[in-house]
């Protein structure tokens, strides 16, 4: 629906002369400004923008924290503790960061739940999700390491766990976890190493978001009917409506961090990291950032052997393939019909999905023990069967409702509530 | 080249052809060879791996007492076991273990895990000299803690018993015994 005709005319003669030379301003005004969304998005589609904020936000305060941040274990630890007491404004930006990264994955949970919800993946956006996931995948490996440069107690342990997770691999396990720490356990190189990577990751998310959102405008948004944009009435232009949709949503997002940020910034830390790494003594309870917990809660389900796979094996294929399953989601789902708002069984079990990840989220931070391990097995097994099962078999058994013939059509019935439906036979998209 | 010309060549194999693979093949190795560098000055460098050996005196270390000392950035556990101890450790049949084997540096791999095999050998078996970090995910067990008065991992639940042996939870083996060997009475040479 994009790509077709520009609608750009420049009207100065720097105008003209740069659109003769390098259409930027024309790419930009075709992509931001004229171009056509559908007139249905909810609030639950302004989270891609909340997501580019946040990136934004991250990378600006990141660049200036490491300004003031030494990466060696000698020093590490202090070097926070200076930017909290000493640096100016120091306070701020590094509760601005360490927040911050809680605050992006809460905006891309709603966005994957979202796409989840409205069959967002199903084609033709099957690449624009594998993209998505990909992001996600690096956020997740970008949290993971800075979470380890402050140098506490938390970070210096959930390094050695997580790392540990490559020791399971058979034969080259252990030469892989000595690749990842440089050296036999976590150490002054590692520090570096994460460090390094940390700086680079958030550039490489960056990279991706690019294709992310060129995929994006290749096959034009999904919008709460899942039905494909069909006429010019179906669209409105993304300037100033969506803009302006996206800025309030913005605004509101940040009201809520800025909470955060001002009046509970250590809420969602762990004090414990607030004590200097020590290599000889583990917390007595170890849990990552409360973004881990779901996949956290799966990995400590696997308490038994599976034929020749042990239990530990078990756990980290368990873990990797909870994240892994998602990629796969555009060809598990075998509904013809894309939004769940005209799928009322999967409507359900999708709500049931959503309450069984918070719930795994919940078990995550629970010890490992008595009632909590067979309650994170249950949950496990629902996460995969959700996948695995329900999406597959559901979009053959389940008779959806009916679909309106237009999104002009859907948004002008819920205007009129209560007025009868044009009569139109269903299953047509 | 224009559409016909490639549709020609297509039908047999030409000198041309061969350069092509060859210069892609050299090409790939090339990129291997460079890629290598990056990916070795990974490894642990040579101050990490150069094998450093402490000696660790015990001359203080009672019965019921354990030391805990960094041995390449790490834990280990020396203990001297009480007389309950070792009757416990002794008492457990070999086919009650999770890991039947030994674990331990200095003896075969395949030797059973019986409580002389895990301590520092004949009439030394009050001796227990092992890594602290647990088989699992590398997480420093609580000593004298857990269901068999042993070892106690906090992170996810592992239970060691008086000779460093796994009995319950997710961890695969037995606490690692390093190499180490006993230079006099009282200093116990660890690496």
């Amino acid at each position: 629906m994009s790509g077709g005709h520009s609608t750009y005319t420049p009207k100065s003669g720097i105008g003209r002369w740069m659109d003769a030379r390098l259409p930027l301003p024309r790419l930009i005004y075709d992509s931001f400004v004229a171009y056509p969304v559908p007139r249905n998005l909810n609030y639950a589609y302004t989270f891609g923008g909340i997501l580019t904020l946040m990136l934004v936000a991250q990378i600006l305060t990141g660049v200036v924290l490491a300004m003031h941040y030494a990466a060696n274990t000698e020093v590490a630890f202090n070097s926070v503790e200076k930017i909290m007491r000493d640096v100016n404004s120091g306070w701020l930006l590094r509760y601005l960061h360490s927040n911050g990264a809680s605050f992006f994955f809460i905006a891309v949970y709603v966005h994957i739940f979202r796409g989840l919800y409205y069959g967002s993946y199903k084609a033709p956006r099957e690449l624009l999700w594998i993209l998505g996931c990909i992001i996600y995948l690096l956020m997740m490996a970008t949290a993971f390491m800075g979470y380890v440069l402050p140098w506490g107690q938390m970070s210096f342990w959930g390094a050695t766990v997580i790392t540990g997770f490559f020791t399971a691999i058979p034969v080259v396990g252990d030469w892989i976890q000595q690749l990842l720490l440089g050296g036999f356990a976590v150490d002054n190189p590692t520090l570096n190493r994460f460090f390094s990577l940390h700086y680079l990751l958030p550039f490489m998310i960056a990279g991706v978001v690019v294709l992310h959102v060129w995929a994006l405008h290749v096959t034009g948004q999904t919008n709460p009917t899942g039905i494909e944009v069909k006429q010019k009435t179906d669209t409105v232009a993304f300037t100033p409506y969506a803009t302006v949709k996206d800025a309030f949503a913005m605004v509101v997002f940040l009201f809520v961090f800025a909470y955060f940020v001002f009046y509970i910034p250590n809420y969602l830390g762990h004090p414990d990291n607030y004590i200097e790494a020590n290599p000889l003594k583990t917390p007595a309870h170890i849990v990552p950032e409360w973004y881990f917990l779901p996949f956290y809660a799966i990995l400590r389900a696997i308490t038994f052997n599976i034929g020749p796979i042990d239990s530990k094996l078990g756990g980290v294929l368990a873990m990797f393939g909870a994240i892994a399953v998602l990629f796969v989601v555009p060809w598990l789902d075998t509904s013809k019909v894309r939004s769940a708002a005209y799928r009322p069984w999967y409507r359900l079990f999708f709500w049931l999905f959503a309450a069984d990840a918070i719930f795994l989220g919940w078990l995550g931070s629970r010890p490992a023990e008595g009632v909590y391990v067979a309650l994170a097995q249950v949950a496990t097994l629902y996460y995969f069967a959700f996948f695995l099962i329900i999406m597959p078999v559901l979009g053959l058994i389940e008779t959806p409702r009916r679909l309106p013939n237009s999104i002009t059509e859907a948004v002008l019935e819920k205007n009129k509530a209560g007025a009868p439906a044009s009569a139109q036979p269903v299953g047509e998209r | 080249m224009s559409a016909t010309d490639s549709t020609e060549h297509s039908t047999e194999h030409t000198r041309r052809d061969f350069l092509y693979v060859a210069t892609g093949v050299a090409g790939a190795v090339g990129a291997a060879a460079v890629a290598w560098p990056f990916i070795d000055q990974m490894r642990p460098d040579a101050s990490t791996r150069a094998l450093a050996s402490i000696q660790v005196d015990v001359t203080a270390v009672e019965p019921g007492m354990s030391l805990t000392v960094k041995w390449r950035g790490r834990p280990v556990f020396i203990r001297n076991r009480t007389e309950q101890e070792i009757e416990a450790a002794k008492e457990v049949p070999l086919d009650q273990l999770k890991d039947p084997v030994a674990r331990n540096e200095n003896l075969p791999g395949d030797e059973p895990a019986t409580d002389l095999a895990r301590s520092a050998g004949e009439g030394k078996e009050n001796w227990l000299v092992m890594l602290g970090v647990c088989t699992h995910l590398g997480c420093v067990p609580l000593g004298q803690a857990g269901d068999f008065g042993g070892w106690f991992c906090p992170c996810h639940g592992s239970h060691y018993d008086t000779a460093g042996r796994i009995r319950k939870g997710p961890a695969p083996e037995n606490l690692h015994v390093p190499t180490f060997s006993f230079v006099s009475d009282t200093v116990i040479q660890i690496g």
